[in-house]
């Protein structure tokens, strides 16, 4: 019993880690209709960057971010500015195959900077600090930290979506991008805004998957893959779909590695796809694709 | 009514048939000619066309744009290995019953991630790869993880002699990749075609030309899994061994099919040919650099996107009219009619 309830809430906590690969995803879809490929790629470029940084600075990777996460936001917006706002048009191929040639152009670049070697970044003693929530059920503190994060992360973005003007900016946009145009709204400036913020989100989620496991140039399109599940299962445009969305992904995972290990991402997978013959727009649905 | 005709044929055209019956001449002459090294990179060019011209139907005119063709070609594969070590069947039948296995089997997935548009039917089609892969590794029989080679006594009875046997698989790789290329020419001249290149010019416009879009586009997705399944099946049967990381590469399978498809020109049928060509060249002479070459590709793919965005034979064939296969329609007044109309 207790065994079940330790691999459910290692599963919810690291559904939160989902959660923020969702989180960036869906943000920039809700504004501009733009799937990224790469954005897998990227998770996993801000945890290079991190790499770099704490090794430099000689700091830890939570401090960090303080570093890694307006970094990663400056590339996002030279990002949409250089590239990406190029390909956006009524024709959906143009920035699917870019953003899929990009994506193979930073796993190779990582390839060929950093080698394939696993890296891990090292957070220190409280990798390995836990406490006990219950008679026989523990909590890791690093894992909990990062769920608290996730929450906080997609609380802000709700916050900024429907409190602040630039998040009045991204609705505007996102209804209807010619009139958007019309009332005064720089939509190019505004695209590569989102793209900012989507990979200062990124960097996050970067970050904390780094610190809790391997990683190696070619583990992006996995997590990619794991960004886009939790949005399905949430529902489009729905910023707290994702977080429930991680959460129902990281429970499945947890529970097939207990049934046994090799079903892990694969119980996830058959997940995400019930729900998509079940319920294909997702339980909290906002936005129709 | 009878005062005109339809006609597909042009001059560029007409030199164009004439030089592919030439090449296919030659190609099929080839073990008379090529080295065993020659007959093994045409074997694999010819597979990498027959790849990207069913990626270009599936994308290029229909408008689903796959990342998980590689499900289909490791399904391929898996299955010429189960059909041939688990049953016994010759692997020669096994690549033709490969192919409609595959296709029903891509009934359900269509079902599945029809439900999915756009750019997130893309991303949807790789998780069916992944499921499809994370399958096969889990199958014992099949060697699980680490993957199978073909024993050797399948391989031995294929041919009298180890060369007989690469012959065949070379012819076999040919008369494949004319196999796909013939369908998918004869299915664009048919009237269906004719419902393709306007789905892939405008799909609003071809829905209220009373084209039911969503039925034409399942069933080019079912013909690409058929197509794919088979030459996958081939690609093992050449390799002979199949490991799940293999089967389903997402570089090897998609990545490479993709970037030849946008480089020689999508949506139309040329571009495949011209691309693969394009990027054989290109690995010949720059295959020493390791990551490095698969990063250019990307940038190259990246820049022929943004600038030229019908690819290289798109750019030929707007500037001069040409049509290597023909394809496009065209009236042909009749004489009497044309006199009919002249002013008098």
């Amino acid at each position: 019993m207790t065994e079940w309830a330790n691999v459910i809430l290692q599963g919810v906590l690291i559904g939160g880690l989902y959660a923020m690969f969702a989180a960036g995803l869906s943000l920039i879809f809700g504004v501009m209709r733009l799937v990224n490929i790469a954005h897998g790629d990227l998770i996993v470029l801000a945890a290079y960057v991190a790499l770099i940084v704490t090794q430099a600075l000689g700091i830890d990777p939570l401090t960090s971010l303080l570093l890694v996460v307006p970094m990663m936001a400056v590339i996002g917006y030279a990002l949409q500015r250089g590239l990406l706002n190029f390909t956006l048009g009524e024709d959906l191929l143009p920035p699917l195959l870019v953003t899929f040639g990009l994506s193979i152009i930073i796993q190779n670049g990582l390839l060929e900077l950093f080698t394939a070697d696993s890296r891990k970044l090292q957070a220190g003693a409280i990798e390995i600090e836990t406490f006990q929530l219950m008679q026989g059920v523990w909590v890791g503190v690093l894992p909990l930290i990062q769920f608290i994060v996730a929450i906080a992360v997609i609380a802000a973005l709700q916050l900024l979506f429907y409190r602040t003007p630039l998040g009045r900016a991204f609705r505007a946009t996102s209804d209807d991008q010619s009139v958007a145009q019309l009332m005064g709204l720089d939509t190019r400036h505004i695209f590569a805004m989102a793209m900012a913020l989507s990979l200062a989100v990124v960097a996050i989620a970067g970050v904390f998957l780094a610190v809790r496991a391997n990683f190696d140039p070619a583990i992006g399109p996995a997590r990619l893959i794991f960004g886009f599940e939790a949005v399905i299962i949430g529902g489009l445009g729905s910023m707290w779909g994702t977080l429930v969305g991680g959460i129902i992904l990281g429970v499945s995972q947890a529970i097939g590695a207990q049934i046994d290990p090799g079903w892990q991402v694969l119980a996830g997978h058959i997940v995400f796809l019930a729900i998509l013959a079940v319920r294909p727009q997702g339980l909290f649905p906002k936005v129709s694709g | 009514m009878s005062g005109f005709r339809v006609e597909h044929a042009t001059r560029s055209s007409r030199v164009g048939v004439a030089v592919v019956a030439l090449a296919l001449v030659a190609f099929a002459l080839a073990p008379y000619w090529g080295s065993r090294e020659t007959l093994r990179l045409l074997a694999e060019i010819f597979t990498y066309v027959a790849l990207a011209s069913l990626w270009n139907l599936l994308a290029g005119y229909a408008g689903l744009v796959s990342v998980g063709q590689q499900a289909f070609v490791g399904l391929g594969g898996y299955l010429l290995f189960a059909l041939a070590i688990l049953w016994g069947v010759h692997p020669i039948l096994a690549i033709l019953i490969a192919g409609p296995v595959a296709a029903v089997l891509a009934l359900p997935v269509a079902v599945l991630m029809f439900r999915l548009r756009g750019a997130y039917f893309a991303i949807g089609t790789w998780v069916m790869a992944e499921v499809f892969r994370l399958v096969a590794s889990q199958i014992s029989a099949l060697g699980g993880g680490s993957g199978i080679s073909l024993p050797a006594a399948i391989v031995i009875a294929m041919a009298p002699s180890r060369q007989w046997r690469e012959f065949e698989t070379y012819w076999l790789a040919l008369a494949l990749t004319v196999a796909v290329l013939g369908a998918i020419v004869a299915l664009l001249r048919s009237r269906h075609g004719l419902a393709l290149t306007a789905l892939r010019d405008n799909e609003l416009a071809a829905q209220s030309s009373g084209i039911d879009v969503t039925r034409l586009k399942f069933v080019v997705y079912v013909m690409t899994a058929f197509g794919t399944a088979m030459v996958g099946a081939l690609i093992f049967l050449m390799k002979l061994r199949i490991s799940p990381d293999t089967a389903f590469s997402v570089n090897d399978w998609t990545a490479f099919v993709i970037f030849i498809t946008v480089i020689g020109g999508i949506g139309r049928i040329e571009g495949p040919i011209i691309g693969t060509i394009i990027f054989f060249v290109l690995r010949q002479t720059l295959a020493d650099l390791g990551s490095l070459y698969l990063l250019m590709m990307g940038a190259v793919a990246i820049v022929v996107m943004l600038f030229a965005p019908r690819g290289l034979w798109g750019l030929l064939a707007e500037r001069f009219g040409w049509q290597a296969l023909p394809l496009q329609r065209h009236l042909v007044l009749a004489p009497k009619a044309s006199r009919a109309l002249a002013p008098e």
